[in-house]
């Protein structure tokens, strides 16, 4: 707005041609950004291939290049460990930790955001410690009261410290903030009470709010390994991140089940992201801007 | 912050006059402290977030800390022992390579910084489709489990069957076995964790480069300064908010690096002796070798060194971060 008319130009990367402010072309920027993506999913080429050619194939020297199209890498999985089972472990864990991290930290964050009560900043602050510390150090008492729970070995015993969740709380307070406040003031002055405003003004409002937090707690629940492993031991009651380390010490061997076992077990996330790319940049890049 | 920026959006909306100036900034006048009718709804709203973070982390936290003096009997219970532990901790043969490992993983994590500047940098110059393809391709390995990319590094790693040393063998060099010779190990984790990074640094940079205002370019432009002086005196110093978040974030990941050393090297490697870190030392004291009291002493020297070292970051910065 306050840059001088240069108007013409200005948006010059958009004009098609490759032409760009000053002149200079883009295929130089195409050349270096291909290269490196190429080298970010190489990985992926390489894991996709060997899971379908037979153990054989996949030790051959030089490698062989050509996919063998062995679609039984994959049942494979499946009966080398409870896959399903674990799969919807994954996702019924997903499910519950997104649901209550959206609920308690929005309506935590809300109060600290907007609603005055003593104490206030001093639980807050102190909440805020959470995040400075390292997760090895509650680990182990995590353990303890889930073992005096006798929740050991369950689901309700992965689920439960992941319900809440200090990230979540500051994130959302940062959103609550920087709403306006006169739609608030407007509901109050119709006489609504905080909950009223709380849920039927305040979290519309922050709609991108916790869909930025329930996107990046999916991607952390999915792919969290140290609490479950530590947790589950029984098969049946596993998410997929301990399955796999479970599958790679049965088979530490048989790469093209293993990178099989994988590729399922990332695809999930991979398609989320695909489908909700902006979603999960933008909360990521939220994040980024505190 | 944001209530900083509150008198100026009321003004503009009309309606917000009638609620007056007594209540514009949110914080009416003459009632600070709120009515106890919100006292009761604030503490009725925090409660379940607060009571859960008390139990599962505020409560465990301290535990740990008091854990930390104490050695545990086999069937139970705690025996104070004062800092015996921090002491044996201390004089731990393998700590001094743990903790090196763990310090060169870090640093080397901290070069994805620069590359992921350079690419953000190269993807703002683009607009359209392209972005968001190239957006998506270097963020897959963000999104993908942990697990199973170290699965997939492990294969490229093999040392007889692995893509890496065939591509290598075709450039004459003969490749190590990375991920079971303990001298290459922690490179190759390393190199792990960059490429799992990338993609999220990336998105932070390229959201700190959008904040940049177009027209210091286009001064520096009539001034003749050229593309790269422009990179070094504009975008640099005015991203380096991002770079500061970023780097933060690095360290306090790298000194906590765990899931990588137990899915791709394993518990049966021979390299695992000399690739430990701090984190898998505590691993292996708290949930292998039942030795609590050692674990936690661990976990709390980790903690402090966290806390110590995003301090000293944090005052660093005054240096070199430019906020405008």
């Amino acid at each position: 707005m306050s840059s001088p008319q240069i108007s013409g130009q200005r948006l010059g990367g958009r004009r098609l041609g490759g032409q760009r402010l000053g002149g200079q072309r883009l295929w130089p920027v195409h050349v270096v950004l291909a290269i490196g993506a190429a080298a970010m999913i190489a990985p992926f080429f390489w894991q996709l291939l060997t899971s379908l050619q037979s153990p054989a194939q996949a030790t051959s020297v030089p490698p062989d290049f050509v996919p063998g199209w062995r679609w039984s890498n994959y049942s494979e999985v499946f009966t080398s460990m409870p896959f399903l089972r674990q799969f919807l472990n994954t996702v019924l864990i997903t499910v519950v930790r997104v649901a209550a991290q959206l609920l308690f930290c929005s309506m935590a964050a809300y109060a600290f955001a907007r609603l005055r009560f003593p104490g206030r900043n001093t639980i807050f602050v102190l909440l805020l410690a959470v995040l400075m510390v390292p997760s090895q150090v509650y680990l182990l008492p995590q353990y303890q009261i889930l073992m005096h729970l006798g929740l050991l070995n369950t689901l309700t015993g992965i689920v439960l410290p992941g319900l809440f969740s200090a990230f979540g709380t500051f994130m959302l307070r940062q959103f609550f903030l920087s709403l306006p406040l006169d739609v608030e003031e407007a509901a109050r002055l119709d006489g609504a009470g905080p909950v009223r405003i709380f849920w039927s003004v305040m979290l519309p409002l922050a709609r991108p709010g916790l869909i930025s937090l329930g996107v990046l707690t999916v991607l952390w629940s999915w792919n969290d390994l140290l609490w479950p492993l530590v947790v589950a031991n029984d098969a049946n009651q596993m998410p997929l991140s301990v399955g796999l380390a479970t599958l790679q010490g049965e088979h530490s061997t048989d790469y093209p089940v293993l990178m099989a076992g994988s590729l399922l077990a990332s695809l999930p996330m991979i398609l989320l992201f695909i489908m909700a790319q902006r979603r999960i940049t933008e909360g990521i890049a939220f994040t980024g801007s505190k | 912050m944001a209530l900083a920026k509150a008198p100026s959006a009321p003004a503009a909306v009309p309606a917000a006059a009638a609620t007056g100036p007594r209540r514009r900034l949110g914080v009416r006048v003459g009632e600070q402290n709120g009515h106890p009718r919100e006292w009761i709804w604030g503490y009725l709203m925090i409660l379940p977030l607060v009571a859960g973070l008390a139990c599962f982390y505020l409560w465990p936290i301290a535990q740990s800390c008091y854990y930390s003096f104490t050695t545990w009997g086999v069937f139970g219970g705690q025996q104070w022992v004062g800092l015996a532990n921090y002491r044996a901790f201390l004089s731990d043969p393998q700590l001094p390579k743990a903790a090196w490992n763990t310090v060169l993983y870090s640093l080397l994590m901290l070069l994805a910084i620069p590359f992921s500047i350079v690419l953000a940098a190269l993807l703002n110059q683009l607009r359209g489709r392209h972005v968001g393809l190239y957006r998506t391709l270097y963020f897959l390995p963000v999104v993908s489990m942990p697990a199973a990319v170290a699965m997939v590094w492990r294969w490229l790693y093999n040392g007889d069957y692995g893509l890496i040393n065939y591509l290598l063998s075709l450039v004459g060099v003969h490749g190590p076995h990375w991920v079971s010779d303990p001298r290459f190990t922690v490179y190759a984790m390393a190199v792990v964790g960059i490429w799992s990074s990338l993609g999220y640094n990336m998105i932070i940079f390229s959201a700190g480069l959008k904040g940049i205002p177009r027209h210091y370019y286009e001064a520096a432009e009539l001034d003749g300064a050229g593309r790269v002086r422009q990179f070094f005196s504009i975008t640099l110093p005015l991203l380096s908010p991002s770079i500061f978040f970023v780097s933060v974030l690095t360290v306090i990941g790298g000194l906590q690096m765990f899931d990588t050393v137990l899915m791709m090297l394993g518990r049966a490697n021979p390299a695992l002796a000399g690739s430990k870190t701090i984190a898998y030392l505590f691993y292996e004291d708290v949930f292998l070798d039942n030795r609590q009291g050692m674990g936690c002493a661990i976990a709390v020297v980790l903690m402090a060194v966290l806390l110590v070292l995003t301090a000293v970051q944090f005052r660093l910065q005054k240096k070199w971060v430019h906020y405008e």
